[in-house]
């Protein structure tokens, strides 16, 4: 299925597509607000955006300098070439200490490599401790949102799940009250957890430290109660020096969610007490494939804000979900059809190249303009429906021809003015489905404009 | 001073009235303007649907008939966007890139390479401007709300503001899509009518009569929704509004 496809689905529902526009307009107004309270927001951009680049350029010395400075702080560093490999770690390392019960903060990458299945089939109870990714988790589906998970849902319907599933009374749909039924439950498998896994916002080369953020404190109850944390962590991760930290952190959570900063900013460096463990999965997962190509490397400078989801008009209307991809908007079609253009080739096409995700993303990555590269590489490689190739390459046998293509203008103005409406906009669709078609003038400015310069005399 | 009117294919054979208007207003300005008549497509709809080579073919050809002139004029933002930013990467020859740096959108040129300040006449109405993405965020024409970039004035903008009688009321979200984006219309159709009819909504709320842009290709795509919906609302294109003003 397309994104189209999943997309009219979404907005089929015009109440839920209203509010969930809505919802994502006023934290992109947050955001505005927000970035405005940072007197040179554009030159913090363009030192992220440098600093990033500068990073993805010597990964290798990097995570070198890395993993030296975290063994010294008693880090064990495990390296994964894949979903596959990150989640066999994972999974020898609770098996190896016998953990059954997971507590599992946010984490992106765990959703692309699908660890939480993973864990389930072995065994292992894995809860997800954000609010927003607990509320998805017991509805069986994925986030459809980075950063607000559940976005996609109202209040009314949590308030449903939870009275299903985790027995608090029916009717209740005030966001405190539903907040204090699933403390209570979480803080039940807070205690019970042998473990607790978490992703990681940045990796500090210099230091071998973690830098962790969330505004609920679930990843720090999560590290701090049992005595085994595995931390995950793409390959692109890493910045050189704790100093870059305070660059990033100025911009994540403003560009997020309009906050100054998130409630908790966690530094890990090492386990948490001795006798405890932190071990840390670096995972590549197509990663340096994508650092080869000419130009998509750049969306490897991604912070994961979720900036371009909020503010682009195609996610706001077309819901999480519609990209059936683990990170969905503008970050996720230049990510997803890079690691498999067969099964995300619509994706690229999910845009009106308005823009606006490259002018708010904090770390500058061109995504309209990557997403044209997509477009002509999936064209250029058979994956779009042939008769889209055949349609375009006729098109352009008009075009490269004005003459022609005046002729065959004038022809079907002709022609369209003289044929029932009806007809017309059959012929018309799928432009004339939800629009009227343009009234069609009797000349074109070609003609209109000779007939003025014999007019004029020239 | 060699001026040439680039009239994009779609604006040729659908809204030929707006290059006519662009035509009068350049005139009017005392500027003689040529339209050579080889000319055609300047590749942007393939290379937006990722077909480079027959963009490439396309942008070429244009370059061949467009070259000499000081500056080519076009009454489109989007069609200019690709002629100044993605031309000098498709045809990479020194005369496309000096070719490009000489593309103006029609309200640019009139402010910024001509310098007019303000048009003379009244034209009443209340209006609201929809940005063009395309004029917006590719070619700078004003300040995206995204950024905090010193601020840009946009031409089209400063003309309708300096025409006496028009009322130019303020939209909610000052620079959202309205959900054309070329084939994006036909292939997330039910996504693009929804985009179009919220920015609709959001000129109605404004108290706006008439939807005026710097493409033609966004109104199209409004016209036809607020007519397939019945909304009391009418596309005109910046170049006609301002043409069709009364003298004073």
């Amino acid at each position: 299925m397309s994104h189209s496809e999943r997309a009219a689905t979404f907005v089929a529902d015009a109440e839920r597509t209203r509010w969930h526009d809505e919802s994502l307009w006023f934290v992109r107004e947050r955001r505005d607000r927000a970035a405005d309270a940072v007197p040179d927001w554009e030159a913090l951009r363009d030192e992220a955006a440098g600093i990033k680049r500068h990073a993805l350029s010597r990964l290798p010395a990097l995570w070198e300098e890395f993993e030296t400075a975290a063994r010294r702080r008693g880090v064990r560093v495990h390296w994964a070439v894949d979903a596959e490999e990150h989640n066999r770690i994972v999974l020898d390392l609770l098996r190896e200490r016998g953990v059954g019960r997971v507590v599992k903060s946010k984490s992106m990458l765990t959703e692309e490599c699908g660890l939480n299945p993973a864990l389930e089939a072995a065994g292992v109870e894995v809860v997800d401790t954000d609010l927003g990714e607990r509320i998805v988790q017991l509805r069986r589906e994925p986030p459809s949102h980075i950063v607000l998970p559940a976005i996609h849902l109202r209040k009314e319907e949590v308030g449903e799940l939870f009275a299903e599933q985790l027995g608090s009374p029916p009717g209740l749909a005030d966001p405190t009250e539903l907040t204090r039924v699933a403390r209570r439950h979480l803080r039940e498998r807070f205690h019970a957890a042998e473990a607790g896994i978490t992703g990681v916002n940045f990796a500090v080369a210099e230091t071998g430290g973690l830098v962790i953020c969330t505004n609920e404190g679930n990843a720090d109850l999560g590290t701090a109660l049992p005595p085994l944390h595995v931390a995950s962590v793409g390959l692109e991760k890493i910045v050189p020096r704790m100093a870059d930290v305070a660059v990033f952190l100025r911009l994540l959570a403003r560009s997020a969610t309009g906050q100054a900063i998130t409630a908790y900013t966690s530094h890990y460096h090492g386990p948490a007490a001795p006798g405890r463990e932190l071990h840390l999965v670096v995972v590549d997962n197509g990663r340096s494939r994508l650092l080869a190509h000419p130009s998509l490397w750049e969306s490897l400078a991604c912070i994961r804000c979720g900036a371009c989801l909020n503010t682009c008009p195609v996610f706001r209307r077309s819901g999480g979900h519609s990209y059936a991809t683990p990170v969905p908007g503008p970050i996720g079609s230049v990510l997803a059809p890079a690691r498999e253009p067969a099964g995300h080739a619509s994706l690229p096409h999910a845009c009106s190249l308005c823009g606006s995700c490259a002018d708010v993303c904090p770390v500058r990555i061109p995504l309209h303009h990557q997403l044209l590269t997509h477009r002509a590489e999936l064209l250029a490689s058979g994956l779009r429906p042939g008769r889209r190739r055949r349609a375009l390459a006729l098109a352009a046998a008009v075009l490269e021809r004005p003459r022609l293509f005046a002729a065959l203008g004038w022809l079907a103005r002709r022609v369209g003015r003289r044929l029932p409406a009806l007809l017309l906009e059959r012929l018309g669709a799928p432009w004339s489905r939800g629009r009227a078609l343009p009234e069609l003038p009797r000349e074109s400015f070609r003609a209109l404009h000779a007939r003025r310069s014999r007019r004029d005399g020239r | 001073m060699r001026v040439a009117l680039f009239v994009p294919c779609y604006v040729d054979q659908l809204r030929p009235e707006v290059g006519v208007a662009a035509l009068d207003l350049l005139e009017e300005q005392g500027v003689a303007v040529d339209y050579p008549p080889a000319q055609g497509c300047c590749g942007q709809p393939f290379l937006n649907a990722g077909a480079r080579d027959a963009a490439r073919r396309l942008a070429a050809r244009w370059v061949h008939v467009f070259a000499g002139y000081d500056f080519v004029v076009t009454p489109s933002g989007s069609c200019a966007a690709m002629l100044r930013g993605h031309l000098p990467r498709l045809v990479e020859t020194p005369e496309a890139g000096a070719l490009a740096s000489r593309t103006r959108e029609l309200c640019e040129f009139l402010v910024e390479d001509l310098g007019v300040a303000s048009l003379p006449g009244r034209r009443a109405g209340r209006v609201a401007l929809h940005a063009s993405c395309h004029a917006l965020r590719e070619l700078r024409l004003g300040s995206p709300s995204e950024t905090r970039e010193p601020p840009r004035r946009d031409p089209a903008r400063v003309l309708l503001e300096g025409l006496d009688g028009l009322e130019l009321v303020p939209l909610s979200r000052p620079d959202e899509c309205c959900g054309f984006g070329g084939l994006f219309a036909v292939e997330e159709e039910a996504v693009s009518c929804r985009m179009g009819l919220d920015r609709l909504g959001d000129h109605r709320a404004a108290g706006a009569e008439w939807v005026t842009s710097t493409d033609v290709s966004c109104l199209l795509h409004l016209d036809g929704l607020a007519r397939r919906h019945g909304l009391p609302l009418r596309a005109l294109h910046v170049a006609e509004l301002l043409a069709s003003r009364e003298a004073p």
